[in-house]
């Protein structure tokens, strides 16, 4: 088990992004647990973030490996543009997911991880069917890799804006008679709900304070990045972590470190440093890029533009309309926590999400940067922003780029856009004040 | 109503050529106005359960896109460009009020894009129901068996909440024959294709699926048998043509030519993936017992492999098509998916894959449904007729 210590200084003392470095410091562990495994004897659970089940996995002493953060790392290494080439030398087409190729070319160039050491093959691919299409392929295409064990978990889409009886029932049903015999059979660890129910009561407590965190943006000026530095707040919860002590402890201290800084009346910490007077409040749709990961940011913080809320960050579980994992219903609660995965919302939930971010936070707009290769959000997005648009009276603008693909993020291109989404806002303010 | 079918195939192929290219779905529109109560229901491609809207007392209404015709004014402004063509048209058919006599729409869940599409079905056309049909990747009876038979149940409360009567398991099971009967033919008419497909051409077996999904069942019935006793009389000349399947048209569908041009490029189309909800199932659906259960049984246990659909046994992926290689005779694979389709495209490697293993030969290209120049495709398809006649006389 990763022990991460909490740094000794206080929150007040510390460097002024600790929590970075902390959550630095617990991923960087993870991929050190996972490269030991040749050495630990360690089994390995291949799952994906939507829908990570990661207090099950837990259960059965299975180590949780992401391909999404494997291609996250990678685009932030700037590594994925390679291996996406090499995974269409291969025959993938250039009009899929690039997480996908990006997970591919890594395996066929020897899947090193992040810290140069070879990445563990799984001993079970956990197909968490939540929200997108594309993990159905992605983990039919590991199988014939691997050869390893690989359970479908289906979770129902919530079409209809509402969670029925039936779609628990079929997600327990699966959990009792599919998920947890084979999870058992890989492991050799026989199930034990007390077990699963002590790190449920753990992940709530976590996640009490990444909605406090993540709410305390509605504070002006805003404390925190809900977007370029909401993925780092996001990665110990949506990763490896929710259940563990290490989770509790990394939000708890986040939370005090933003608490500090609303006191000291701080806007958020960007990789230059404070930024400067807050300018633009924004709303975001849509995930990041990640080659050109701090390129981008710069283009907000340059310009005084802070994220205030986000969708992406809620793509490995909504939290903030209430739902926590609750240990009293053990086999429930982890399935209304793959319903409520942002993506498995319906396009009119994701309307209504966005535009009470827009109205709560005290946004200026929307702004939606849409994925090249990710239909699961980007089908939609442009009748979203119509809609968010004309229920707030607010300004929206959309850009276009890709998560790890680097021949789609074209800074020229995004940066003019921005600039001009700003001058918008500035206008409609004028206009406000003309009005006034 | 249609005209008694007559003995020349041209006649059915006419009328079937007509419905395909009315994209005001005029004999729909005919056939909810000749009855006041009558309800039309859309689905797009796919799988839907038609069953129910037609025990409803409805007309299931196929809506498959644009094609080639219709000209995309607002659909664009919905959709990146990277994003297929289907979503656009389909939006485009119900800006434009071409769908303004359909009482809902069923989203099968192919995909994100429309599953995605479901809900701006919602938000667009708030007056009309859209229904997502949830389909189960998990084929136990107890498990996956038994969440289709609440989506089905589900479903039947919608189409019973629009024409405010119930939906009796009398009325599904005579729904189920009717439709039974239609895949009877449907598969007789795949055989016969096979068997004879200088005879029975893989555009006009395409034009005939496509009027079934205008029409009332029924009618199709009729027109089915017309045009296989039609073909049954009929010998035309037999080409030194290549035996292929064609795989990846299951949802956003390829223009009509694209299917003559693989045909003109010295290709028998002997089996392929066009309109699959004609012959989801393999064989009848039974008719005793509970009839939601029967068409979940069917779905779980009984209709077909196709790349939307996981399948839980690595052993067996993609041999779907090896087997439809085998028992159709044909020499090689076809792969034409749309462009930008996560589902086709995710899976095709895996396919190739499969059939190298298994030595069938095999090309691939994309297509979109307004895709116009055929040059470059007949040109492929040409030199793999070619090849494939070489690699045999080797
Ligand atoms: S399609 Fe989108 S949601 Fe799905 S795996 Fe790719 S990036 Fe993630
Ligand atoms: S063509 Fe493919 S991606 Fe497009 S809607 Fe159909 S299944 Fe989805």
């Amino acid at each position: 088990m990763t022990v991460i210590q909490r740094p000794k200084a206080r929150p007040a003392d510390a460097i002024k992004d600790a929590s970075m470095a902390k959550q630095k410091a617990m991923m960087a562990a993870h991929y050190d647990r996972l490269a030991a495994v040749p050495e630990t004897g360690e089994k390995v659970a291949a799952t994906f973030v939507p829908g990570n089940l990661n207090e099950l996995i837990m259960c059965f002493d299975l180590v949780n490996n992401l391909p999404e953060v494997n291609a996250i790392q990678n685009g932030l290494r700037r590594q994925s543009g390679a291996y996406v080439m090499e995974a269409e030398k291969q025959g993938h087409s250039e009009d899929v997911c690039t997480y996908v190729k990006s997970d591919i070319g890594m395996m066929a160039k020897g899947n090193i991880g992040p810290n140069g050491k070879r990445l563990p093959n799984p001993d079970v691919l956990l197909l968490s069917y939540t929200g997108c299409f594309t993990f159905m392929k992605w983990f039919e295409l590991l199988r014939r890799e691997y050869g390893c064990e690989t359970i479908m978990f289906q979770t129902p889409y919530m079409a209809d804006g509402k969670i029925t009886p039936d779609m628990i029932t079929y997600m327990v049903k699966q959990l009792k008679q599919d998920v947890i015999p084979k999870l058992e059979k890989v492991s050799g660890v026989r199930f034990d709900i007390d077990r699963l129910r002590e790190y449920l009561r753990k992940s709530a407590k976590a996640e009490d304070d990444l909605v406090k965190t993540l709410q305390y943006a509605k504070t002006k000026p805003s404390p925190i990045d809900a977007y370029f530095g909401g993925i780092y707040y996001i990665g110990p919860i949506f990763g490896a972590f929710r259940g563990t002590d290490d989770a509790i402890d990394y939000y708890r201290f986040l939370r005090e470190e933003v608490e500090q800084r609303i006191k000291e009346g701080k806007g958020p910490v960007t990789p230059d440093g404070d930024m400067g007077k807050e300018r633009y409040r924004l709303v975001v749709e849509g995930p990041p890029n990640y080659t050109n990961f701090r390129q981008f940011w710069k283009m907000f913080y340059d310009e005084g533009a802070v994220v205030v809320a986000s969708s992406y960050t809620k793509v490995g579980g909504t939290y903030d309309f209430g739902f926590r994992h609750n240990p009293d219903k053990p086999l429930e609660s982890l399935a209304e926590y793959c319903l409520n995965v942002y993506t498995n919302r319906n396009l009119p939930m994701r309307v209504d999400m966005l535009t009470n971010y827009v109205e709560e936070y005290e946004a200026d707009g929307l702004l939606i940067n849409s994925i090249k290769s990710c239909n699961s959000f980007s089908a939609g997005q442009l009748l979203i922003m119509r809609e968010v648009e004309k229920r707030t009276g607010k300004p929206a603008a959309f850009i276009e780029t890709d998560l790890v693909d680097p021949r789609y993020f074209s800074a020229a291109n995004v940066k003019n856009r921005l600039e001009s989404y700003f001058q918008m806002i500035e206008q409609k303010r004028g206009g406000l004040r003309g009005a006034a | 109503m249609l005209d008694k079918p007559k003995t020349a195939t041209a006649d059915i192929v006419k009328r079937c050529e007509e419905l395909f290219t009315d994209l005001n779905f005029n004999a729909a529109r005919e056939w909810k106005a000749e009855k006041p109560g009558r309800i039309v229901v859309g689905f797009m491609p796919y799988y839907a359960p038609r069953e129910l809207v037609h025990a409803a007392g409805g007309l299931p209404l196929g809506v498959f896109g644009g094609g080639d015709q219709l000209e995309v004014i607002h659909g664009d402004a919905y959709y990146q460009s990277y994003i297929c063509r289907i979503p656009r048209s389909t939006i485009e058919l119900g800006v434009s009020g071409r769908l303004d006599f359909v009482d809902g729409m069923m989203f099968p869940s192919i995909c994100d894009v429309i599953r995605n599409l479901s809900g701006m079905w919602k938000l667009m056309f708030p007056e009309k129901g859209a229904r997502y049909i949830d389909l189960p990747h998990n084929f136990e009876d107890d498990l996956g068996g038994e969440f289709y038979v609440s989506e089905l149940k589900e479903t039947c409360r919608w189409l019973e909440a629009m024409t405010g009567r119930p939906i009796t398991d009398d009325a599904l099971r005579a729904s189920i024959a009717v439709f039974n009967e239609n895949r009877r033919l449907i598969r007789e008419m795949y055989e016969l294709r096979a068997d004879q497909p200088w005879n029975a051409p893989s555009s006009e077996l395409y034009l005939l699926l496509r009027a079934g999904m205008v029409i009332p069942v029924e009618q199709h019935n009729e027109l089915l048998r017309g045009y296989l006793d039609a073909v049954r009389e009929q010998s035309r000349p037999m080409k030194d043509n290549s035996r292929v399947v064609v795989c990846g048209a299951f949802c956003e569908q390829p223009p009509l030519n694209l299917i003559k041009s693989i045909e003109l490029s010295g290709c028998y189309i002997v089996d392929d993936d066009f309109i699959l909800v004609t012959r989801w199932e393999n064989s009848d659906v039974a008719l005793e017992g509970d009839p939601l259960k029967n068409l979940a049984v069917a779905y779980l246990h009984d209709s077909k492999s196709t790349p939307p659909k996981y399948e839980p046994d690595e052993s067996k992926k993609g041999l779907y098509l090896v087997d439809s290689v085998r028992k159709n005779r044909a020499e090689g694979v076809i792969f034409a998916f749309a462009s930008f389709c996560d589902p086709g495209l995710l899976e095709r490697p895996i396919l190739q894959d499969v059939l190298k293993k298994h030595n069938i030969p095999q090309i691939a290209f994309k297509y979109a449904e307004n895709s116009g120049q055929m040059q470059p495709i007949r040109e492929q398809a040409g030199t793999f007729a070619d090849s494939i006649k070489l690699w045999s006389g080797a």
